[in-house]
Parts: C-alpha cells; structure tokens; sequence
C-alpha cells in the first residue's frame, strides 16, 4: 500500500467514526454534551496538528546546531593539506 | 594477487569543476584511511570539468599511486545519479560510501560510519544533519527554515525511518547499493530520498551518524533554480507511489 493509500484509508477510517457519532438519526446520537464536544472535533485536531507542525520546525529551527568547531577545523586541515600537497608536486591554484 | 581482506571500502567521488575541493578532499580521505588502517580506493567520477579537475586528478593519481586513486571521467556533464551507476562498476571494496567532494562532507566520519555499520551490521549508514551533535555551518535562517521544513514534511508523509533523507553522505553495503541503483529513477536530491524509502522497501536495515555539513567553501553550487519546486514534487510522487 502507498504511503497516500495509508493516508486515505486513515481519514475514510476516522472521518466515518465520527461523521457516525455526529450525525447519527436523533434516537442514536450521543448525550448531548458529547455531540457538542463531537461536531467540531475535526477543526480542532487540524488546528492542533497545524500548531505542532510549527512548534516542532520552529523549535528545530532554533536548535539547528551552528558547527563552528568544524568549520574552524576544516580551515586548519585545508591550510596543512594545502601544504603537504605542495611539497609532493602538486601544483595548486592560488588560495 | 592475494584475496582482498573483508573491510576495503571504495569512496565514489562524483566531480563537476571541483578544482580546488578535490586535493583537498583526496588529502583528508587518504589521511583519515591510513590513520585508521581502513583498506581503501577513491574513484573519481569527473564530467568533463572545464576548469582542469581531471588534470589536478591524474597530479593525485602520480602522488597516491593508481591503485588508490582510480579516474574513471566521462566526456561530458550526464547528472549526478549516472555518476555513481559509472562510478560503482569499478569499485572493488565491500563497502562503498558516497559522498561529495566540495569538502561539505568531511571524510572524518567514515570511520564512524563504519563502526555504526559493524555495531548493527547494518547495510546502510547514513549521516544526518538532523540529530545528535549533527547540524550545519554556512547556513542562513532562510536556508535552515527550507531545510527544517522540508524535513519535516517529508518526515510526516513518508516516515522513512531516517531523519535526513536529502543528505548525500552514506556508507552502503556493495550488493545493497547496487540493487537500489537498479530500483531508483529521481533525480537531484529527490534521488537521495528514494534511495532510502526503497531501501526500507526492500527490507535493508538503515543506521545513522550526525555529520556537521559545513557549507562548500570553494567553487559553486550545480544545483540551483527551482529546487524547491522539483522537491516538492518529488517528495510527491514518492507520496503517491511508495
Ligand atoms: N560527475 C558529476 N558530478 C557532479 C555533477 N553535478 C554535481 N556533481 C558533484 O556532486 C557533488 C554535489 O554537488 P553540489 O553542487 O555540491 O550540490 P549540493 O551539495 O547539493 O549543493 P551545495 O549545498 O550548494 O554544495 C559535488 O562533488 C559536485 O562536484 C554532474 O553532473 N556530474
Ligand atoms: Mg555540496
């Protein structure tokens, strides 16, 4: 199965849970508190999921390590390979 | 000649005017291999550079010998993905890592890598910007944003099992890279993603290293444009199909 069927089959799933709960003929509906939690649950889990969607981006964003020591690092290894190179024969640009 | 002994691991360097990355990278490849006592070929895929990589190539070929460094060019620029199909034909080693030359990926971590690898006996091993002590340098916040972004979203639609699915630093098990060689049609980075979700597919197993990624300090990018377009709608075919 794909990865939209997956997708698919989920929502069908959930969206027919609750399209029965929810309206559901007036003999069978759930007591009335609950159908009112019910009706707009599908609004609040998309509105959930949009905000950890950008609570987790921005905080990974924010925590996006800056890796310093290795580009400091690299510097130092291209300025000794740089030299190494030379003395073999090899013919470099210039830096 | 006598049996090659069980860890030689071949590094596929594809090259597109990579003049001044590639002794640089070669330098630190060769010194990393020998500090470790890792048998190894490095197999330099150049596309026909203009800017004279293949003759500062054959000037590292003279100074680590033909059997370490093996020049395998192509007459002109064919794409990235074509690269490492000419490129893996050659290659003799168990274990074949791919990784760029613009010193983005510093060859440091391949000995983690092939640690990882005997740790889980894993066939994959990839580096990852995403985790652990993993990140990048040289990056704006735009640049991250996209890059964060794009993650996530990948993470949510095709929960591949691997937290950086466009990083192109990885450690394969010969057999396994050339099977999904055979399976995988994307191109770009998009490439690099199916590589992963084909793999988990497959049923080979993935492990994982935080790599820091520090922006190329020479030469320039070759991917560019509409990069995010071609992403997108890569990540959405693999949505779709996978
Ligand atoms: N042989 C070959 N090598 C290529 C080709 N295109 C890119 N490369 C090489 O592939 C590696 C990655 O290319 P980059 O231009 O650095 O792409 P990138 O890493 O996604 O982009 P940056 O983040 O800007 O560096 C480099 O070693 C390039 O020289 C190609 O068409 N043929
Ligand atoms: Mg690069």
């Amino acid at each position: 199965m794909t990865k939209l069927a997956q997708w698919l089959c989920g929502l069908a799933l959930l969206g027919s849970a609750w399209a029965a709960l929810a309206l559901a003929p007036p003999g069978l509906q759930p007591p009335g508190p609950l159908r009112q939690a019910l009706l707009p649950l599908p609004v609040y889990l998309l509105v959930a999921f949009g905000c950890y969607s950008l609570a987790t981006v921005g905080y990974r964003l924010a925590t996006f390590n800056d890796c310093e020591e290795a580009a400091a690092e690299l510097q130092e290894q291209i300025r000794a390979a740089r030299a190494d190179l030379r003395r073999r024969g090899l013919r470099l640009g210039a830096e | 000649m006598a049996a090659r002994g069980p860890g030689r691991v071949s590094v596929l360097l594809p090259t597109y005017n990579e003049r001044d990355n590639l002794p640089l990278v070669v330098w630190l490849l060769a010194r990393t291999f020998s500090d470790s006592g890792i048998d190894f070929e490095i197999i330099i895929i150049d596309d026909g550079s203009p800017d004279g990589t293949q003759e500062v190539a054959q000037q590292l070929e003279k100074i680590y010998g033909s059997d370490k460094i093996l020049l395998r060019p192509r007459a002109k620029k064919l794409g990235l993905g074509t690269a490492y199909i000419h490129g893996m034909k050659y290659a003799t080693g168990d274990f074949i890592v791919i990784m760029d030359a613009d010193l983005s990926h510093h060859p440091k971590f391949i000995p983690e890598f092939i640690r990882k690898q005997k740790e889980g006996n894993f066939d994959i091993v990839s580096g990852t910007r995403y985790k652990g002590n993993g990140g990048v340098y040289g990056w704006d916040l735009k640049r991250k944003l996209i890059s964060r972004g794009a993650n996530f979203l990948t993470q949510v639609l095709l929960r591949p099992g691997a937290s950086d699915l466009t990083g192109s630093f990885r450690l394969y098990r010969k057999e396994v890279l050339q099977k999904l060689m055979e399976k995988c049609v994307s191109k770009g980075y998009v490439f690099q993603m199916e590589m992963i979700v084909r793999a988990r597919q497959l049923g080979f197993t993935v492990g994982e290293v935080p790599i820091s990624f520090v922006d190329r300090v020479y030469g320039e990018s070759k991917l560019g444009g509409n990069e995010i377009v071609s992403f997108l709608k890569g990540l959405l075919t693999l949505f779709a199909t996978t």
